[in-house]
């Protein structure tokens, strides 16, 4: 069945969507402050994840392991030591911080790296697996898998460690965690780190499967966007679901009206849902 | 009011029209660009820095004014008809907008102001019968026809400059009227103006609409002063940031400081950038970075900020 097969790329392409929106999302959520520098965080994964392949021979699988604390801790000392200064700013200063800050980021990568595409080819291919009538290569399998692992892994985090119980509180009400004793400043610190860290392990799992190139990171962004919109901010179940719904939409969007359309889908879905359902499918209203 | 720095700002302009007869193209090109993101800075301070909504929508709104007065053009237009039509796209299209955007507060309002660029964007670069998508829109300019380039860049500068003076007219007089004051009770507390009894949802949507119309018409002077444009170009996210940054240079919500803060960041592409094409966009980064954390009111305010910082160190 040909529906079959576009069902299970969109959920393919889902289970990546929730990956790089759990940690945007996190961020959004606990600090209220958009993050633009996540997709160029999450092509500085896929980077990474080259560069340890063909520079030391090492898989991607092995990359996320580099990769999670390599990015927790730059995430750390960005909020240390500049994000936390302004946390209490209005949305707009906080915004056009995170963009000033990309575009130095954005920049450095364009000449560190050139805007060609790199393609990270793994040698041997792991081939394709064939269920019945549909076929999906392994990479893809694995790179799902793995993307379902760390999400829930980041989910484990919040529900069962005590930094992420003190995540949660600071996100549900930051004046009585502060009389709980949570210091805030370095809860934040925290919970940009993990977002980092979430969004370097994306970008290697990406590098298993699409080009890599500065100047994709506008579009992870934007999916990061759309599928916390859509799942409801701040929640890891959340972002699994709107990851789903838009790898599904995407995928027959694609099929209906063209792929070249795509964008705008998926930008209409998101313009529909912030005016009409903007706490999302199952967020709660109230954080703005 | 502050006097003295209006008066700064009448004369800044005026000076700026003497522009064509004391430098070449050159100077009518840089002239023209003070104009054109004098007219974005300004507007955006509307709703921006007036109403305190933080829309990154000036993007869409340049694009869709490039396009609606370039096809017009291209097709044979005028250039007077072109510039109604954007303008009264762009203020008819952030009214119908606005009704449904405004509702949002806070990031969900950047967001989707934001989102508006991008939707625009790929209409224009998928529409290609109409705007020849991903290949650009040529304009052949039939009014100027045979002028010559200086007597077109001329032309156009006065226009952009003539523009610039009807958004501050108009402004200022927004400014002073009940609109304008229902907008800053509005930014100062909404619920409190709604109780009070401005209809806030009509004022937001006109602050939006006013945001747009004259952003719009610059489009339109752009698409035909530059005689190609392209939906990345003119769709270009950096429209939507750099007239917050213009706003910010010249401290967050007053017209003067818009227009100071867009001559400055003029100013400082030209001298900086310019001659570091690779780290360009780096630059601008952390010169929004530097402003942000270390001058939020302003350049005006660099002799406060930096007399307090020494007071602090004796």
């Amino acid at each position: 069945m040909f529906a079959l097969q576009i069902l299970t790329n969109g959920l393919v392409l889902g289970c990546l969507y929730a990956c790089i929106a759990a940690g945007f999302s996190l961020v959004w959520g606990v600090l209220n402050v958009i993050n633009l520098m996540h997709g160029t965080f999450i092509v500085l994964g896929s980077y990474l994840a080259w560069a340890a392949y063909n520079g030391l021979g090492l898989a991607p699988w092995v990359a996320l392991l580099v990769a999670a604390p390599l990015f927790f801790g730059f995430g750390w000392l960005l909020q240390r030591g500049v994000l936390n200064r302004v946390i209490a700013a209005p949305v707009l200063v906080t915004l056009t911080l995170t963009f000033g800050l990309d575009l130095m980021l954005n920049n450095a990568m364009l000449l560190a790296f050139k805007a060609d595409y790199r393609k990270l080819i793994l040698e041997p291919p792991l081939g394709t697996l064939e269920l019945g009538p549909v076929l999906v290569p392994i990479d893809r399998v694995l790179a799902m898998v793995l993307a379902l692992a760390l999400t829930g892994a980041l989910w484990l985090i919040l529900r069962r460690s005590r930094v992420g119980r003190a995540i949660v509180a600071v996100r549900l009400d930051r004046d009585a965690a502060t009389l709980m004793g949570v210091d805030v400043k370095s809860i934040y610190a925290s919970a940009f780190a993990f977002g980092a860290a979430m969004a370097g392990c994306a970008g290697v799992l990406l590098a298993m499967i699409f080009p890599i190139s500065p100047l994709a990171s506008g579009a992870y962004l934007g999916k990061a966007f759309v599928v916390c919109v859509l799942g409801g901010l701040g929640s890891v179940p959340g972002a699994v679901l709107g990851g789903l719904v838009l790898g599904i939409v995407e995928s027959f969007g694609a099929m209906a009206f063209g792929p070249e359309h795509a964008v705008t889908l998926s930008f209409g879905l998101l313009i529909l849902f912030l005016v009409f359902r903007p706490q999302g499918l199952i967020g709660r209203r109230g954080f703005e | 009011m502050n006097r003295r720095r209006d008066a700064i700002l009448i004369g800044a302009v005026l000076l700026l029209a003497a522009a064509p007869w004391l430098g070449g193209a050159y100077a009518l090109r840089l002239g023209t660009f003070a104009c054109m993101y004098a007219v974005m800075a300004v507007s955006w301070n509307v709703i921006g820095g007036l109403a305190g909504y933080p829309s990154f929508g000036t993007a869409a709104f340049f694009g869709l004014g490039a396009y609606a007065g370039g096809v017009l053009l291209s097709k044979g237009g005028g250039l007077i008809a072109a510039l109604l039509l954007s303008g009264g796209l762009a203020f008819a299209g952030a009214l119908l907008l606005g009704a449904v955007l405004l509702r949002l507060k806070g990031h969900y309002f950047a967001v989707a102001s934001l989102a508006v660029a991008e939707v625009l964007r790929e209409l224009a670069n998928s529409a290609t019968d109409l705007t020849g998508g991903g290949m650009g829109l040529n304009i052949p300019l039939a009014t100027l026809g045979g002028a010559g380039p200086l007597a077109e860049a001329r032309f156009f500068f006065l226009a952009m400059w003539a523009l610039l003076v009807l958004t501050l007219v108009v402004v200022v007089a927004v400014e002073r009227s009940r609109l304008g004051f229902g907008l800053a009770c509005i930014r100062q507390n909404e619920a409190a103006a709604d109780m009070i009894g401005v209809d806030t949802t009509l004022y937001k949507s006109l602050a939006f609409a006013l945001s747009g119309v004259f952003v719009a018409m610059a489009g339109t002077l752009y698409a035909g002063w530059a005689h190609y444009i392209e939906p990345p170009d003119v769709f270009d996210v950096l429209y939507s940031v750099k007239p917050i940054v213009m706003a910010l240079l010249g401290g967050l919500g007053s017209t003067t400081g818009a227009v100071l803060g867009a001559f400055a960041f003029l100013a400082i592409e030209e001298t900086v950038w310019r001659n570091s094409l690779q780290i360009h966009s780096g630059l601008l980064g952390l010169l929004v970075v530097v402003l942000l954390l270390f001058l939020p009111q302003g350049i005006v305010s660099i002799g406060r900020v930096s007399k307090a910082w020494v007071t602090r160190r004796a």
